[in-house]
């Protein structure tokens, strides 16, 4: 017999404690992986360009680190409730454009508008729960409409980040680098809430077994809610963050961030169905994902022109190794 | 007050349609404090439907529920949970993503503020440690990586941990399909100790000896219908079996089973385990039926799998000679393709013979899944509805009508039979016996020992090896706990 077989678990019977042992370790090395793909880009980084290893290096580099990580965090929430949203890119988007013009200008409309796109993500939510839709296809639909609205708010890029916004991302603590810093509160923060709090229990059983959910009295139509709300909320944390950094803004910049949020929470760990996500695990990817994606490359002295395709190979490769990992889990 | 004053629960006629399909036609039914009530009937008789407006997760299309005496009008799942009413699912109702203090904090809405993860470990250990000692499950673990028995445990536990609600009365729904003997005789001993302490239990189960033993009434229903109520003193067996309207019972089927195949058949399956370390192997010949007994997960699972496996590519210690289809135990998982009508599920391992060309032709489909919804009895108006429009029974019948519309002279059974009505199984059993004659083989994995009787030959297996080979006419249920209990390697 083959060891794996050996290995393999059976559904019916018990389990020997050896047996339990390498399921335990097999999750381990699952939540592992994220921590472990960023210290293999970062070593990459480190043997290629021993200089980019600095306090400076890692503000550039990590750069834009923090709005993919708001995003890929928004996305997670959604793919714990086993949806998917693919309109976070342009949602970001139009937040960016919201932020570097009305935000500005006219700072209590700018405001009620976000509010209020976090109100349309709830909405979202309860449509989607009750009338029993695939998310796919109504955040498919949305994402043009965030696009739309993007261009009728800033039909050409330009406008301005407020100060206040400018100030906070361009913080400079002693020591670490400010991307850093966010990166862990962000992981931190959702993962307490998330992982460690009673609600945070029933957010993630409503991917796990909504049926179970239901008969033991809790209502789906609200986690539902709740989760769509939470990934509005991070997607303005992301599009705020992002002008934050860019100082202006344009109707296509957040674009790249659905299928960049979708990886991030994948390669953190987390899976489509069945409320499996991990919060530090989908920030830890995000980083991953923003060192990988220009740094590296550049650094590997790949042309521009090549980067979007080795972008993708980087990526294959990574969600590769996670699917053969799980698959030894079972 | 009247009577209804004392009870629990007290359900007055009762009634449910799904459709045009009426699955409760005006039913009684009451549980007073302190019994348990054994409820039983074929699969498809009303009993889940029932047992559902008891849990308030299910509303009566008319009839009365009244609880401790009163009225309820707006009876709900949160206000059974308020009233003290509990249910445990048949089909399991655990998260797998969460651990098993999680999953407890599900049902207890309570269970929050700082320090609600250590409560609801402690809550759930000190239930787990109660009912089944020496159990080794940790809060922490994530239900996911258990065994269907361990969460069948956990689930039955979580039933009975009592945080601000009154508990007076858990429905318990089939709990012993995933247990060995071992842990259901643990989990009925509790029971009789919570009824001995005045609280209230439903138990369903299709081992009618389980019934039997531990209910202190029995309702049997029948087509939507109570058809008997009475003290379980008053019940035998076959009158548990009649009233029930299944099929005569049972007769030992040893004599036809004995009818001597000569040894000179050809030989279709020779397999040792991987941990078994002296000669011993499993032999099967064509038109045997081999059963693989013992307590449940000591490797009967994996043996069948590795057979499964070798079929297709050459593994050592494992020859296999003709083709091989496998019955899944855990159908929802391991079977049932959720999303296919019942014909397209019966189909799957045949699709070879249903080509047409390079496409699936629908009407050969068909006819196989007409063929066998008539030759095996599935209970449904039409074979392209969605499999889950089957109860659990005819689900299981659907899987075996795959595996033996199949071209396959090797069917595989992974205790087939768990949470399946008497009815259904006699059925089977009778269409098992009649496969094998014509010549097919079967390797049987059953933790009912009653079903080991259509074997003509039992392996006992422990820690992965079999430790005993028993002929049909040496087979006692002694002897399989002694081989499975026994220090014998």
């Amino acid at each position: 017999m083959r060891p794996e077989m050996t290995a393999a678990s059976v559904d019916t019977g018990l389990k020997t404690s050896s047996e339990r042992g390498a399921l335990a370790r097999a999750r381990l090395l699952r939540g592992l992986l994220p921590a472990l793909s960023l210290a293999l880009v970062l070593i990459a980084i480190a043997w290629l360009n021993p200089r980019a290893i600095s306090y400076f290096g890692f503000s550039l580099m990590l750069n834009l680190a923090i709005p993919i990580a708001l995003a890929t965090i928004a996305q997670m929430f959604v793919i714990a409730g086993n949806e998917l949203d693919l309109s976070i890119g342009t949602f970001v988007g139009f937040v960016g454009c919201v932020t570097a013009t009305w935000l500005k200008d006219a700072p209590l409309i700018g405001v009620a508008i976000l509010l209020g796109s976090i109100g349309v993500y709830a909405l979202l939510g309860a449509l989607i729960h009750l009338r029993n839709l695939p998310s796919i296809v109504v955040t498919l639909g949305m994402s043009f409409v965030w696009q739309g609205l993007a261009i009728l708010v800033l039909p050409k890029p330009g406008g301005k980040a407020p100060d206040w916004l400018l100030a906070i991302m361009a913080f400079k603590p002693p020591f670490v680098p400010f991307p850093i810093i966010a990166a862990l509160l962000i992981g931190l923060i959702v993962h307490f809430g998330l992982m460690r709090t009673s609600y945070g229990v029933i957010l993630r059983g409503s991917g796990g077994n909504p049926a179970a959910l239901g008969r033991a009295g809790w209502s789906l139509l609200k986690t539902k809610i709740v989760l769509f709300s939470l990934a509005g909320l991070f997607g303005v944390l992301s599009g705020m963050a992002l002008i934050g950094i860019t100082t202006s803004a344009d109707a296509n910049i957040g674009n790249g961030y659905t299928l960049l949020a979708i990886a991030g929470v994948i390669l953190g760990g987390g899976e489509f169905v069945g409320g499996r996500v991990s919060p530090i695990g989908a920030v830890l990817g995000a980083l991953t994902l923003a060192l990988a994606a220009s740094p590296l490359l550049t650094f590997m002295h790949i042309p521009p022109d090549w980067q979007v395709a080795a972008n993708g190979a980087i990526l294959i490769i990574v969600l590769a190794a996670r699917v053969l990992i799980s698959r030894r889990e079972r | 007050m009247p009577e209804g004053n004392a009870d629990i629960i007290r359900l007055s006629g009762a009634e449910k349609h799904f459709g045009a399909v009426r699955a409760l036609g005006g039913v009684d039914f009451h549980v007073g404090p302190g019994e348990c009530v054994g409820l039983v009937g074929h699969n498809g008789a009303g009993k889940s439907t029932l047992m559902h407006m008891v849990a308030g997760t299910l509303t009566p299309d008319s009839g009365r529920i009244g609880v401790h005496g009163d009225i309820e009008d707006n009876y709900s799942v949160s206000r059974a949970q308020q009233l003290g009413i509990r249910c445990v699912f048949q089909e399991l109702s655990l998260c797998p993503n969460l651990s098993v203090a999680e999953n407890t904090r599900i049902n207890h809405a309570s269970l929050r503020g700082f320090g609600w993860r250590r409560k609801a470990a402690e809550l759930i250990a000190a239930k787990l440690d109660e009912i089944f000692p020496g159990h080794s499950i940790s809060a922490s673990d994530i239900v996911g990586d258990l065994s269907i028995g361990r969460r069948q445990m956990v689930e039955v536990a979580r039933a009975f941990t009592v945080t601000q609600d009154r508990l007076d009365l858990v429905i318990l729904d089939e709990p012993t399909s995933s247990l060995d003997a071992h842990t259901a005789g643990q989990l009925l001993a509790f029971v009789r100790r919570f009824v001995a302490g005045g609280k209230s239990c439903i138990l369903i189960s299709h081992v009618l000896g389980e019934v039997l033993r531990n209910a202190d009434r029995i309702v049997v229903m029948r087509d939507g219908k109570v058809v008997v109520a009475d003290a379980a003193s008053a019940f035998d067996r076959d009158r548990l079996v009649t009233a029930m309207g299944g099929a005569e019972a049972r007769q030992k089927a040893a004599a036809q089973v004995a009818a001597a195949k000569p040894e000179a058949s050809p030989l279709r399956v020779r397999a040792r385990p991987a941990a078994q370390k002296d000669g011993n192997e499993l032999v099967a010949r064509a038109g045997e039926i081999i059963g693989l007994a013992g307590l449940a997960g000591h490797g009967q699972t994996d043996l069948l799998l590795a057979i499964f496996a070798a079929a297709s590519r050459a593994r050592a210690g494992i020859e296999v000679t003709a083709p091989v289809a496998l019955v899944a135990g855990d159908r929802q998982s391991d079977g049932i393709f959720p999303q296919w009508s019942i014909a397209q599920n019966i189909g799957i391992r045949s699709l070879a013979r249903l080509r047409n060309g390079l496409l699936i032709s629908p009407q050969r489909e068909a006819e196989l899944a007409e063929f066998w919804q008539k030759k095996i009895g599935i209970r449904t108006p039409d074979m392209n509805n969605n499999i889950f429009s089957l109860s659990g029974g005819n689900q299981q019948k659907a899987l075996f009508a795959r595996a033996l519309g199949s071209d396959a002279q090797i069917v595989l059974m992974d205790d087939p039979m768990r949470g399946v009505d008497i009815g259904t199984k006699l059925e089977v059993y009778d269409l098992v016996r009649e496969e094998a004659r014509n010549g097919r083989t079967f390797l049987w994995y059953t933790t009912e020992t009653e079903e080991l009787d259509n074997c003509d030959h039992i392996y006992v297996f422990k820690n992965g090896r079999i430790v005993a080979n028993l002929r049909r006419d040496e087979l006692t249920e002694e002897k399989i706990i002694q081989s499975s209990f026994g220090d014998a390697a």
